[in-house]
């Protein structure tokens, strides 16, 4: 195929589209936004907008007190995810995106679950939260509360476990990451 | 220096010659610089006519227009002309008075939470927090919406801010780190795109706004004289290359020429330049140039792969890309003759499909026939608006427009009304050019109030009304695909345009007979101040061809 420098013409036939496709796994998108007001609204509203659907959305400071980091997963079956990456960067307050990649990133989601558990099922809760390394921060006499960080399967497994034993209510926070090793995300 | 008088400083700074606005409470201190600023402004009569003045100034000249309004209706009766600049790519910067600042957030009178009602129409949008924020603000206003993809850019200034005092000194530079648009196209991708054009046997280059903004019809016409491609533009690129042509294939998409979609339906290659694969390009995604690999030239990434995945994308700006990419194809020394069987195939379709319509025997007028007209009268060379609707579309088909910046409408909204303001627009824009409006019967009435704009800041325009009676084009949409049931499309012969004309003091004359129709229109050109003339033509009229919504261009009708 004609190489850039040559004169040698290229074969359409060679010619391969990209862009607009489906990965079909979850994507964390990690992104640096100033920290103004307005700002969250901007990139929820290009989701609404876009009809891009967030699966789940975090927003808190930085190292740097004049950016924020939005982290939110979506579903690249679903959506065309460099569609989407573009479309975000258009936002003249968006700073930085990554699409990280799974196994170079360590992503963690606080999750907080009632039980309504007495008795001997008690002691089974108990076990099961020292399985996955949760925490009781919560008892009453019919109840208790669970604390638990970890990845969204770690949660969500965790969930269906003790869902059986009556699951009030739960509250999640939504996934932050960060990149492994020593660069930046 | 109060902060609305810091305002005006920048304003000048950036080279505004003339504002298009109202006042209303919230903006009281705003227009108060006004008075001493040496800045003309033109007093519309409703803020969606400053709006798209702004606008046809801005498409016009090249250059950003401005358009102010009060608070809470001030502000959205801009919104139109604020959606219209998003989806047209219009560099136009909106600054609306808000109620002061205490009053935010508590149902103030007139207040309207602008910037939130605006965010997914705006390329971007500022509220004022502290009165210091304003001159650095309005210039990175003006940087945003001129540079990179241009749109309107929104900056709301409460009041009591506006009348703070502050310290004013000139900003030079802007401070956007998240905003920095690529102009420089990749050179190897470049180089690509000049070997995959110089392989192909059945190109189609395929131009939008996108060159009309980045002035770069120079350098378009170069690439397709630098060998026998075949070009077609957008409603929004006519212009970009002149017409007629031996190399043009007229307008593509739902009412362009057969030879042009035709073409694209069995192009091999497709080089798109500054245009966004509409649907009214495409018809039918699945079946859109089913043959094609695609170069697609554009300085928005996220238009590049959007609707149809590109093969050679190539993000930048369209005057240094094109440039760059007549370089590099010329240095191919491509064999010309492996065109000749494919303009034999594309003369045979203009031969066999050129854009036509049935003329009358007795002194009625077609609607095309009152275009042609138009374009006689002016020999082409005016700076044409238009609303939106047939007479759009006839205006598209049989004006030859040969030069960019002569054809303002509103492409991407569709929003009708736009043309009279849009006229006036241009014309305080371009004072040495006839600004003809063709308006449609329905859509005029959308913004007739601007006449009064026009007559009494002497405004010229020349408003050529194409008056079938009808909402023309949903009554051929009840026609062809809704068993003709005309479900609320006449207009009847209301208002009496002669009679308006007069009222708004402009000049009102009406055209029945086809026979002295370019003679008449010249008159009417030629008369002083603006002039409406009701150009009465056949009722029910069809533009013709047309790809069904939805379908694909070889299912072309009519």
């Amino acid at each position: 195929m004609g190489e850039p420098g040559t004169k040698e013409l290229i074969s359409l036939d060679e010619l391969e589209a990209a862009g607009n496709l489906r990965t079909g796994r979850k994507h964390i998108l990690s992104i640096l936004v100033e920290n103004k007001p307005g700002v969250l609204t901007r990139v929820a509203g290009l989701f609404a907008r876009r009809a891009f659907n967030i699966d789940t959305l975090a927003v808190g400071p930085t190292d740097d007190e004049t950016i924020s980091r939005i982290t939110l997963t979506l579903d690249g079956a679903v959506h065309p995810i460099d569609q989407v990456t573009k479309q975000l960067h258009k936002l003249v307050n968006v700073l930085k995106i990554r699409d990280l990649e799974p196994e170079e990133t360590l992503a963690r989601e606080l999750a907080l679950f009632k039980l309504a558990v007495d008795g001997p099922q008690r002691s089974e809760v108990l076990q099961l939260c020292e399985i996955f390394g949760g925490r009781v921060v919560d008892v009453s006499k019919r109840s208790l509360v669970v604390e638990l960080t970890g990845s969204d399967d770690k949660i969500e497994a965790f969930e269906a476990l003790v869902r059986p034993f009556g699951l009030i209510e739960m509250a999640r926070t939504g996934e932050i990451a960060i990149a492994r090793g020593r660069g930046e995300t | 220096m109060r902060a609305v008088d810091a305002l005006m400083e920048c304003l000048k700074a950036e080279g505004v010659e003339v504002v298009f606005g109202l006042p209303g409470g919230a903006n009281l201190p705003t227009y108060d610089a006004f008075y001493d600023a040496g800045i003309r402004h033109i007093l519309v009569r409703h803020e969606a006519g400053g709006g798209h003045a702004a606008e046809g100034y801005a498409k016009a000249t090249g250059k950003v227009g401005v358009a102010f309004g009060t608070s809470g209706p001030g502000a959205t009766n801009l919104i139109t002309a604020i959606c219209d600049a998003m989806m047209d790519s219009v560099p136009v910067v909106f600054i609306t008075g808000q109620v002061r600042t205490e009053l935010i957030g508590t149902d103030g009178f007139q207040e309207a939470d602008i910037l939130g009602m605006t965010l997914p129409a705006v390329k971007h949008s500022f509220m004022i927090q502290h009165p210091l924020e304003i001159p650095r603000t309005i210039h990175e206003a003006f940087h945003i919406a001129r540079t990179g993809r241009p749109g309107p850019v929104l900056v709301d200034i409460p009041q009591d801010l506006s009348r703070a005092d502050i310290p004013y000194e000139p900003v030079n530079d802007v401070h956007l780190p998240g905003y920095q648009p690529t102009t420089e196209g990749n050179q190897k991708q470049i180089r690509l795109a000049a070997k995959a054009l110089a392989n192909a046997r059945r190109p189609v280059i395929y131009a939008g706004g996108g060159v009309v903004n980045a002035n770069a019809a120079p350098e378009l016409r170069e690439l397709v004289l630098s060998d026998r491609f075949p070009i077609t533009c957008t409603l929004m690129g006519l212009g970009a290359f002149p017409a007629p042509h031996e190399q043009w294939l007229g307008m593509l998409g739902m009412h362009g020429t057969r030879a042009a979609n035709y073409a694209m339906d069995e192009a091999d290659l497709i080089c798109a330049i500054g245009a966004r694969f509409d649907d009214r390009i495409t018809g039918k995604l699945s079946e859109f140039a089913p043959r094609a690999k695609f170069i697609h030239v554009d300085i928005d990434p996220a238009e590049i792969s959007k609707n149809v995945p590109a093969h050679i994308p190539i993000v930048g700006d369209a005057k240094n890309v094109l440039a760059r990419l007549v370089t590099e194809y010329r240095a191919l020394s491509a064999d010309r003759s492996r065109l000749e069987d494919w303009w034999q195939r594309i003369e045979g379709w203009r031969t066999q499909y050129p854009l036509r319509y049935e003329d009358t025997t007795d002194g009625e007028i077609r609607p095309q026939r009152a275009i042609q007209a138009v374009f006689e009268a002016t020999g082409g060379e005016a700076i044409l608006t238009s609303d939106v609707g047939q007479h759009q579309m006839w205006t598209a088909q049989y004006y030859d427009f040969p030069e960019p910046r002569r054809w303002i409408n509103s492409g991407g909204l569709g929003t009708m009304g736009f043309g009279l303001p849009a006229a006036m627009g241009a014309a305080v824009g371009c004072p040495d050019r006839t600004v003809v409006c063709i308006a449609g019967d329905g859509s005029v009435q959308m913004n007739a109030q601007e006449l009064a704009t026009c007559a009494q800041n002497a405004i010229p325009v020349k408003v050529v009304i194409i008056n079938n009676g009808y909402l023309g084009m949903v009554r051929q949409w009840q026609e062809l695909f809704w068993d003709k049931r005309y479900s609320h499309v006449d207009m009847g012969q209301y208002p009496d345009f002669v009679k308006l004309a007069e009222a708004h003091g402009a000049t009102g004359i009406r055209l029945t007979d086809k026979t002295t129709l370019v003679d008449d229109l010249k008159a009417a050109i030629a008369t002083d101040g603006p002039v409406v003339v009701d150009v009465r033509v056949t009722a029910e009229e069809n533009v013709y061809p047309m790809i069904p919504a939805g379908q694909a261009a070889r299912d072309m009708v009519g």
